[in-house]
């Protein structure tokens, strides 16, 4: 337990103090501009609008900046600024499918409707650190326009070799749970585990997954596809009378399709896990779709043996502001508790050095008898 | 008050959508110019200051299953009541995503003016149709940068096979 403490302001000041001088580095050197970290540090940014739960790649910039680049840190801000900010309302649930995607991939079908496009990717990079930093020319290449990129999951779903998204009759469009104005209460539904997962560490998500694929809640994954795009964001305001589009917001998507399931009713189909996150975040929506599929398995009738398809140890322990608030609050002053621990550890060890000592001088009288 | 139903000014709304598209993308100093070269300006009231606030993003499972929340993004809106030059009290709003108070500001604006009948093909004309034409040149140029990366994977069949 923390008990207040009083005094320090002036040490805290110029802690902080210290703290801005550290981050400055070399006064002749020029700040980094907000502007700069948002275009050239692009993924770090997504990283914090994702994980922030919060999308504004300039704020994300501005937060990472103030942090000393310390993501975590970076994250809290802008959780903590969104606390200020009132809601006006939810946007037309995203078509994701909408807008042309700038990547979009497939590992399981080589030729699909509109074609596999790299986009800024990288993979088949060398991974070789190089000195200085070129931008080659993307070549005009007369392509012919962008063809139509329907889901590849959609394509499958045709012949219903893999499980549909919603149920054939009797689909409601159901509202979601929303994590940040209700208590957290498991058991889920999926549609309020992926809001967290969504909103969840991308280390903790991506070992999670990582630990399905090594045996641990295998589930034999396939990327059925990835999409790197904008999607156009659409808002029904009162006031207007009908949905209108309010701007554009860059996602990635992952729709995973693992292994099939069936049973007596119902033939075999693929089985799927989906990821969606805020920006150029494709570690992460590939490692929300290993979990999602992973904590299904109560669903498809799945032993539970695996930390990955434990609902509530995945999804309590996702969010790194609650998890670095937990631990990194260990360092605050704990020093009542910690003298009654003391107070409490030396009694102890004065009980255990009596018994001790009377335990020794019972023994050397045994001794003294010739007994053992 | 006014109403400011798109329909209550006779426009229909995919008009109305389509500015708003083109003015939410538009960036905020592309507005400021075309609002500084706007010849008879009408005088404009703040019913609502810009104001900044969030969505709730949502999503569908697997594409297009359930929804679900995907996190928040920043918004700000502004309504503006214009009159004068001929213009009888009309109020347009706008919704923009991100922390852009002034761009806000001016899409509201050239929502209103958009909705007075005798200033909407001048709106058109002058505002919606030029900034649309840019953005479409930006939408085509990064497709085509984006299309350069079309992949053709050869599998290479085993030699036993």
């Amino acid at each position: 337990m923390y008990v207040a403490v009083k005094g320090g302001e002036k040490a805290i000041a110029n802690a902080h103090a210290l703290l801005a001088k550290r981050g400055r580095g070399e006064v002749d050197a020029p700040r980094i501009d907000y502007a700069q970290m948002r275009d050239q540090m692009g993924v770090l940014v997504s990283r914090v609008m994702a994980e922030g739960s919060l999308y504004d790649p300039d704020l994300a910039a501005k937060a990472l900046l103030q942090a000393q680049g310390d993501v975590l840190e970076a994250v809290t801000l802008l959780r903590s600024y969104r606390t200020t900010l009132p809601r006006f309302g939810l946007t037309v649930a995203v078509d994701t499918a909408g807008l042309p995607s700038e990547r979009r991939v497939s590992a399981t079908f080589k030729d699909i409707p509109g074609g596999q496009q790299l986009g800024a990717t990288f993979d088949y990079t060398h991974r070789l650190l190089t000195d200085e930093l070129g931008t080659p020319e993307v070549p005009n290449l007369e392509m012919p326009p962008s063809a139509a990129m329907p889901r590849v999951t959609d394509l499958l779903g045709v012949d219903a070799l893999i499980e549909a998204d919603k149920p054939a009759e009797g689909w409601n469009d159901p509202d979601p749970g929303d994590l940040t104005r209700e208590p957290t209460t498991f058991p889920m539904s999926r549609a309020e585990r992926l809001q967290a997962l969504n909103r969840g560490d991308e280390g903790f998500l991506l070992s999670l997954g990582y630990s399905t694929q090594r045996g641990f809640g295998n589930n034999h994954p396939f990327v059925g596809e990835v999409r790197v795009g904008e999607v156009e964001i659409e808002f029904d305001a009162p006031e207007i009378g009908h949905a209108v589009p309010i701007g554009r917001i860059e996602m990635t998507e992952c729709q995973m399709v693992n292994q099939f399931v069936g049973n007596t009713e119902q033939a075999p189909q693929f089985t799927r896990g989906y990821g969606l996150v805020f920006g150029r975040g494709e570690r992460k929506a590939m490692s929300m779709s290993l979990v999602d599929r992973a904590l299904r398995s109560e669903e498809f009738g799945e032993r539970i043996v695996s930390p990955a398809q434990d609902e509530e140890f995945v999804i309590a322990h996702s969010d790194n502001v609650q998890a670095t608030g937990f631990v990194e609050h260990l360092k605050l002053p704990h020093y009542v508790d910690f003298q009654a621990e003391l107070g409490l550890i030396r009694s102890l060890r004065r009980e255990f050095e009596t018994r001790h000592a009377a335990d020794a001088r019972m023994s050397a009288g045994k001794d003294q008898n010739g007994e053992n | 008050m006014t109403a400011q139903e798109s329909a209550a000014y006779g426009l229909a709304p995919d008009e109305r959508r389509r500015a708003a598209r083109v003015l939410s993308g538009a960036t905020q100093a592309d507005l400021e110019m075309l609002w500084s070269d706007w010849k008879e300006q009408p005088e404009v009231t703040y019913l609502r200051a810009p104001e900044a606030g969030l969505v709730m993003v949502q999503g569908r499972i697997g594409g297009t299953g359930d929804r679900f929340n995907l996190g928040e993004a920043t918004i700000t809106r502004a309504t503006v009541l214009l009159s004068g030059i001929g213009i009888e009290d009309v109020i347009g709003t706008s919704y923009v995503l991100g922390s852009h108070p002034e761009h806000a500001g001016l899409a509201a604006i050239f929502d209103a003016l958009l909705l007075a009948p005798e200033q909407r093909a001048r709106v058109l004309a002058e505002v919606i149709e030029p900034l649309e034409r840019g953005q479409k040149e930006r939408d085509t140029s990064a497709q085509a940068d984006a299309r350069s990366t079309v992949v053709d994977f050869f599998t290479v069949a085993r030699e036993n096979e």
